[in-house]
């Protein structure tokens, strides 16, 4: 399919390449030669303080902690003393820390049920209150108030909740149930603390994608006879492509840093350990293993990395089409 | 909706409309630069001590004091201490109050960083550690002017591996069996000897309706005291010692005979533990709904100024008439002096006024959860509890401190925090319990 507007020849000679000297050249040499000192300084600095503060903040450290996980630093004392002994922070992780294995199953099951239950009830409110339906406003701050408190807040909140002795629950269902304590409930009061943020999140940026969706496609295939359901699926769905790879990846990342509530709740033990938590209790505070919460936070980074791999797969395939 | 005609129309349109309005407005700017502007100061205010007691010079300026008693009570007791230090010994004392437990899980960044001269910690262990870094001063000299009002137990506990002192004792709280008084005067209960009068006892509260012992660990450290009463009388002192440092092994039979008996009194204590704070089991022996409980004599701050001489304990009871019950656990807390204090003279002279009979006063009088370690202080106004707290721990034989004060900080909160909970929730599989503990205690002890 050719479009008409074009006339038929060769790219390369569409637009007369410009003569030496000329001012009115676009050629894309001439612009780059055009830069004065000033604009060079500019852009030089421009790449190279983001450079510095990425590899100074992130890269450093990340690649230190790597290095700390061989070494058996307790965080006193100047790293020309630690002593490196090999992998042996790893084999004690696996096979002479009990709180691993739980953490490792509860932070998938985080993944689980963010990515199983609260995206989606998240997607789904973002579409009723689209609709404009009555009180759409009231709705949409309800769902979007939890999002502007901090996990930290949300964990005290739910606090007064599941409370054992004095929470509501308990009070209005005339039962006892530890949520917090009993290894039973706590992940999955935790998990409904959690959801009940995240759905808010979700749904607002649902919500201001949806409204980027042209009218016009949904109307025309209501006009095609599609069903609310077919066109949210089949023809919104698709569009909002962009958004939607923005959710899965806040998904991911929320389940992955999971963090900030446990440790409200009981510093992430009994029933609630999550690698982050656990990377916490031994690296910071009074115990100071800084190599074993070390080799823990690169576990951490090498599962992050397999999500991290795909996910630019994704988007450089995407990019390469 | 027009189709864009640039790729900066397109991208743009990506954006939704809620975050693209805040994309660089001026505020946003602002506060940008703010932010750089903040950095630095921040930076200058971490190191702010530099410069803080600069102007004196050469031991005239400032001694700076950091402290980790920042509830209201505490708090009250230490503006009282610091001021009366600096009318009695003619000093200027700058206070730096942190939050209790930041203090505590910043203490290793602190002594490294630029800590105050003079700064708050506990006896045993704990403090043994830091001295073993290099990261406290000795306070040998101090102690040739206070050693005299303390006796040898206190001064045990203030020394360090290398037979230096480190440390300057304020005060300390007994761990007993707290109950209410009134309340077991109205049901006839009297305190139990041994732990057979002590489950007798727990038997009878049941079929009062009470809880007998009140119970939480939802911080992870409650239950180490009862860990450690059961241990001191099943095995005693010594072994309770050598068991913290490492010496003995968590497999031995004795530790796990001590899990055997407190699984024996599990069905008395208070059910769902693990989701409730001390506190909130104390409300339970203040509103009368527990029978007593296993706590150390800061419960004393969960009751009402009218109650608090209705506040009464027991010691833990026998368990082997071999063993006896002459072991207390009794945490004491005081103050030691970083490695290079800006003001050592200052600091020293702090450190005396900490270790004199005034402070002790002082500090008592103002919370009195606390017992002074000083025994010259003068007792005049203790209360009732006090009194009693004071005369028993006089009459013990051996001062424990506590389990995450005796042992390595790591070993305490990484290991024995999980496992005590584990034990608490599935008291079923002691043989795993200790060897796990065992496997990561050994895997602590020699790195």
């Amino acid at each position: 399919m050719s479009s008409p507007d074009l006339p038929l020849v060769a790219p390369q000679t569409a637009h007369p390449a410009p003569t030496a000297g000329s001012h009115h050249g676009t050629g894309k040499n001439q612009r780059v030669k055009r830069l004065s000192g000033f604009d060079r300084i500019a852009v030089i600095l421009m790449v190279a303080i983001p450079t510095l503060i990425v590899v100074g903040l992130i890269w450093l450290p990340a690649i230190s902690s790597v290095f700390l996980s061989f070494t058996n630093w307790n965080g006193i004392g100047s790293l020309a003393d630690v002593k490196i002994i090999g992998v042996e922070n790893y084999t004690n992780v696996f096979t002479n820390y009990p709180p691993f294995k739980p953490a490792i199953e509860h932070n998938l099951i985080w993944l689980v049920v963010m990515f199983v239950v609260a995206t989606p009830l998240g997607i789904l409110f973002a579409v009723l209150i689209d609709k404009d339906l009555k009180g759409s406003r009231f709705y949409q701050t309800a769902l979007y108030l939890p999002v502007v408190l901090s996990l930290a807040l949300v964990g005290f909140i739910w606090q007064l909740m599941y409370s054992r002795d004095q929470g509501l629950i308990n009070a209005v269902l005339g039962t006892q149930v530890d949520f917090y304590g009993d290894p039973k409930w706590n992940l999955w009061a935790a998990l409904f603390a959690t959801c009940w943020k995240q759905v808010g999140y979700v749904m607002l940026l649902y919500l201001a994608g949806l409204k980027g969706v042209d009218a016009s496609l949904k109307e025309a295939a209501q006009m095609d006879g599609a069903n609310q359901v077919q066109t949210f699926f089949r023809i919104v769905f698709p569009v909002m492509r962009p958004i939607n790879i923005i959710v899965l990846v806040i998904t991911v990342i929320e389940s992955l840093r999971a963090f900030d509530l446990v440790w409200v709740i009981n510093q992430g033990r009994n029933g609630l350990e999550l690698i982050a938590t656990l990377v916490t209790a031994n690296i910071v505070g009074e115990a100071s293993r800084i190599g074993f919460g070390s080799a823990l936070a690169t576990i951490m980074l090498l599962i992050s990395l397999v999500f991290i791999s795909i996910y630019l797969a994704v988007v450089m395939r995407e990019e390469e089409r | 909706m027009n189709r864009p005609t640039t790729e900066a129309e397109y991208l743009a349109g990506l954006v939704p409309a809620s975050a693209g309005r805040h994309g660089f407005s001026r505020r946003s700017m602002l506060r940008g630069s703010l932010l750089a502007a903040g950095v630095p100061a921040l930076l200058a205010a971490c190191g702010g001590n530099d410069t803080a007691g600069g102007g004196g010079g050469g031991g005239g300026g400032d001694v700076t004091l950091g402290s980790n008693f920042s509830d209201a009570v505490p708090v009250k007791a230490m503006n009282a201490m610091v001021a009366d230090a600096q009318t009695k010994q003619g000093i200027k004392v700058k206070l730096n109050t942190v939050d209790h437990t930041t203090f505590q899980n910043n203490i290793n960044n602190y002594l490294q960083g630029s800590p105050d001269d003079v700064f708050a910690w506990f006896a045993g262990y704990r403090m043994q550690f830091f001295a073993a870094q290099g990261l406290a001063s000795d306070l040998t000299d101090v102690w040739s002017t206070i050693g005299a009002n303390y006796t040898d137990a206190f001064k045990k506990a203030s020394t360090g591996e290398d037979g230096k002192q480190y440390f300057v004792p304020t005060t300390y709280g007994p761990w007993a069996v707290f109950y209410r008084k009134s309340l077991w005067a109205e049901k006839g209960y009297t305190a139990p000897e041994t732990l057979d009068e002590m489950v007798t006892l727990s038997k009878k509260m049941q079929t009062d309706g009470l809880v007998p012992l009140a119970f939480a660990d939802k911080e992870g450290w409650p239950a180490m005291g009862t860990f450690d009463q059961l241990n001191m009388r099943i095995n005693g002192y010594q072994f309770h010692v050598d068991l913290m440092a490492g010496k003995e092994a968590w497999t031995d039979q004795k530790v796990k005979t001590v899990f055997d008996t407190w699984k024996g009194l599990l069905p008395y204590h208070q059910t769902d533990s693990l989701g409730r704070t001390w506190q909130e089991a104390a409300t339970g022996v203040v509103n009368k709904t527990s029978g007593m409980m296993v706590i150390g004599s800061f419960i004393g701050q969960q009751f009402e100024d009218a109650d608090q001489d209705d506040i009464d304990f027991f010691n833990f009871p026998e368990v082997d008439s071999n063993i006896g019950a002459d072991a207390v656990e009794a945490p004491i807390d005081g103050f030691m002096m970083s490695k290079r204090p800006r003001n050592e003279a200052g600091a020293k002279k702090l450190l005396e006024y900490f270790g004199s009979p005034d402070d002790g006063v002082v500090q008592t009088t103002n919370d009195p959860s606390g017992i002074a370690a000083n025994t010259k202080s003068d007792q005049g106004h203790y209360t009732e509890l006090q009194k009693k707290c004071a005369q028993f721990v006089a009459s013990a034989k051996s001062i424990s401190q506590f389990m995450d004060r005796d042992t390595r900080p790591d070993f305490a909160s990484t290991v024995m925090i999980p496992e005590l909970q584990k034990f608490i929730s599935d008291p079923s599989d002691i043989d795993g319990l200790c060897t796990e503990i065992e496997n990561q205690k050994k895997s602590i002890f020699t790195s």
